[in-house]
């Protein structure tokens, strides 16, 4: 019951950068269109649960998240071949609301986003992080350890 | 009746929850703390906060400044002052802060080697927060910045909840993204008591030094829409300028290797401001 949530997906690939504002969330997002433009199944979740860009970045920030028996269901952008998210942005009761939290509560949510998320059939799950080498990464990463991580992209400016 | 008697269960709540969290005491010798924040990465808090710090103390030669890295999953502040090494001991064992252009340093970046990367869960954070704060002698300042990391977790939680804070800073671009971050970082800073001076609208436009053509890269006059929506002022505007990064790779900020710039003055304008919004400093 633990796998059945990304067993469907056959390749994770994780966003990193360590420095923020280079472009993570942008280059999460693009990458996610020109893979769905190559015609893969493609998925974004956006761990960053401080600063969350992506539901803006795919103008679903209006969108809520809906449960089904096997958790919760992604957000689906786009109308041909959409693209499933799934981010804090959905959650909050106004886009503009902090979340102001320690590490094992972020912790707790992103074990959730990954084990309890109906993400079904997917080529591709793009993972979109904040800045630093911090809690959200550590979670991520051990959360994902049972699965395929193909590996992550580390973004950077020349600065 | 009950409504008294609710708010009494209410305050008897407060009071055990408050327990818990740490008590706020300030760090000797420090007279005001200013906090420079965004919420969004790369905005250029470290760049804002270090000019900040430069040109408090070019305004006032009779003030003494610190500055301490927050930043402790990607310190910059050492490479910004062009400090390096490991900070001495004192004989109380209180770390010594490193000083360049007359300016207190302490950051993250002098305890570890400058490519090992911190991969410390929250807890860590809190309790290297804590060294940085309290375990330094910063003798006697009238202004200590601090640069904070992005985001609004641990550290800023940990900062705001240890410490009294005269002000905070809210650094942001015009892009949409970044100003949605900006925002939380208010809302943040309100949740948890932390006076927000205003806004630096930062990056604001791009001037081509050959034809002068000016281009605003991540939109125009964000942060002054959201200053409004948040009720806050505008500190002050900071365009995207070559020499600014440049200075600051290179450990020569602009504040003090070319004062005269438009870049440098702008700096010194925001500095003016925070001064008028700091409230009266301790005698």
């Amino acid at each position: 019951a633990e796998r059945a949530s990304l067993a469907g997906v056959r390749h994770i690939v994780l966003v990193l950068s360590g420095k923020g504002g280079v472009g993570k969330s942008t280059l999460s997002t693009e990458l996610a269109l020109a893979l769905r433009g190559a015609g893969k199944k493609v998925g974004i979740l956006d761990v960053d649960l401080c600063g969350p860009s992506i539901p803006r970045m795919l103008r679903a920030q209006d969108s809520a998240v809906h449960q089904c028996d096997s958790g919760w269901l992604p957000v689906l952008a786009g109308q041909e071949q959409p693209i499933a998210l799934m981010s804090i942005g959905f959650l909050l009761e106004r886009p503009n609301d902090a979340v102001v939290w320690r590490g094992p509560k972020k912790n707790a949510l992103i074990k959730q986003f990954i084990t309890d998320v109906a993400w079904g059939e997917l080529d591709f799950l793009i993972v979109d992080t904040p800045p630093g080498t911090s809690d959200e990464h550590i979670s991520t990463v051990e959360a994902l350890r049972p699965y395929q991580l193909l590996g992550a992209v580390l973004v950077t400016t020349p600065q | 009746s009950s409504s008294s008697g609710d708010e009494a269960l209410r305050d008897k709540r407060a009071r055990i929850l408050s327990r818990g969290l740490p008590k706020q005491k300030p760090i000797e010798g420090v007279k005001q703390v200013v906090v420079v924040a965004s919420g969004k990465g790369g905005v250029g808090k470290s760049t804002t906060a270090v000019n900040i710090a430069l040109a408090l103390a070019a305004n006032d030669s009779t003030k003494e400044v610190g500055l301490l890295d927050a930043d402790i999953y990607g310190p910059s502040i050492p490479k910004m002052m062009n400090l390096k090494g490991n900070p001495e001991l004192t004989p109380k064992n209180l770390m010594r802060p490193l000083k360049n252009y007359g300016i207190a340093c302490m950051s993250m970046g002098f305890l570890i080697e400058e490519t090992a990367p911190v991969v410390w869960r929250g807890l860590m954070v809190m309790s290297a927060v804590e060294k940085l704060l309290r375990q330094v002698d910063w003798g006697q300042l009238d202004y200590l910045v601090i640069d904070m990391p992005p985001g609004t977790g641990d550290v800023q939680l940990s900062v705001s909840q240890n410490i009294p804070i005269a002000g905070a800073v809210i650094v942001s671009t015009p892009q949409d993204v970044a100003l949605l971050d900006a925002h939380k970082g208010a809302e943040m800073f309100r949740k948890v008591h932390v006076p927000v001076l205003g806004l630096v609208q930062n990056m604001s436009v791009f001037q081509c030094p050959k034809c002068k053509h000016e281009t605003h890269i991540f939109g125009a006059d964000g942060v002054r829409d959201l200053a409004k929506t948040l009720g806050l002022d505008i500190l002050g505007d900071v365009p995207l300028h070559v020499n600014i990064r440049e200075t600051c790779d290179s450990g020569q900020p602009v504040v003090v290797s070319q004062p005269q710039s438009d870049a440098a003055k702008a700096y010194l304008k925001i500095a003016m401001e925070i001064l008028r919004r700091l409230p009266v400093p301790p005698a």
